[in-house]
């Protein structure tokens, strides 16, 4: 993307999961190495951690959050990408994530634009809000 | 938690941009990497606590509902660790066939109190991602993780 192609105040949104299933969150739990069983092991997470369900790794949430800013602005554009977790993700939740274009500017020479987004499930309560930095051709 | 070696293979990036639902053919071939894909270091690392050992009782459920007599000892309570932040920094693009090295430092500790989750007591680490043939630093990674009092209400 060029950095005259910018508009600050663009948006754009993406559904990331209709519907979490389990199956994914043991996908992520396979393939990342954090098998917890706080998000595979329905008798441990309701028996001993006190939890009504499993729940979705809070990476599971911001690697599919990061999609919507690689399909946006290309892979290896990213300067950085950081988000809080502020809600868990249940089984059966529908993801939706939005991206907005915050600012125009130029770090170390080069065009980059600060994009702030936010994932928020079905009932609109933000689960992940983070920020990030991509790189822009000149 | 230092990982030596952490090799990019092609087929663990498919695997990951499987599991995160991201259809991008760059992570087909292993030409590009998604931008958390960094945390599957975690496979390569000796003494991950969140992978059962085969010599060692895990704390997940089998004949009881929790593998251990106590949950909780050694280094804190699993079942109150929760993510809180993180943070990525990308210096030089991944790709399949790189070798990664990582080194860990822990930073500051806080704690606030929660109506959801209790008492919290936030703990910072940050690693550090080097390309194991060049030296160069690849990504910089800043971790925010939270124990909490309680199971955190919904």
């Amino acid at each position: 993307m060029k950095a005259s192609e910018v508009e600050v105040g663009a948006s754009r949104s993406m559904v990331l999961a209709d519907d979490l299933t389990r199956t994914q969150i043991v996908m992520y739990a396979g393939a990342s190495g954090d098998y917890n069983p706080l998000h595979s092991d329905e008798l441990f997470t309701t028996k001993v951690a006190g939890y009504p369900s499993v729940f979705a790794h809070g990476m599971l949430t911001m690697g599919m959050t990061g999609r919507l800013l690689t399909d946006w602005f290309g892979t290896d554009r990213l300067v950085r990408y950081g988000v809080r977790f502020l809600g868990q993700v249940w089984p059966g939740d529908t993801l939706t994530a939005t991206a907005t274009l915050q600012a125009l500017r130029d770090e170390d020479g080069e065009p980059v634009v600060d994009i702030v987004v936010t994932t928020t499930n079905q009932d609109g309560t933000t689960v992940v809000s983070g920020t990030a930095t991509a790189r822009m051709d000149p | 938690m230092t990982i030596e070696r952490f090799p990019v293979e092609a087929s663990h990036i498919m695997m990951f941009a499987r599991a995160i639902g991201d259809p991008n053919p760059a992570y087909a071939d292993g030409s590009s990497a998604p931008p958390t894909f960094s945390m599957a270091g975690a496979q390569f690392d000796e003494d991950h606590p969140l992978r059962p050992k085969s010599d060692a009782p895990w704390f997940g459920s089998g004949r009881e509902p929790t593998g251990v007599s106590q949950v909780g000892d050694g280094d804190g309570d699993m079942t109150r660790a929760l993510h809180a932040e993180q943070h990525f920094e990308y210096h030089r693009p991944v790709h399949a066939g790189m070798v990664l090295t990582t080194t860990e430092r822990d930073g500051e500790t806080w704690e606030k109190e929660s109506k959801r989750g209790g008492r919290l007591a936030f703990f910072e680490r940050f690693t550090e991602y080097r390309d194991v043939a060049t030296g160069e630093l690849v990504i910089t990674a800043r971790m925010v993780g939270v124990e909490t009092s309680k199971a955190v209400e919904r």
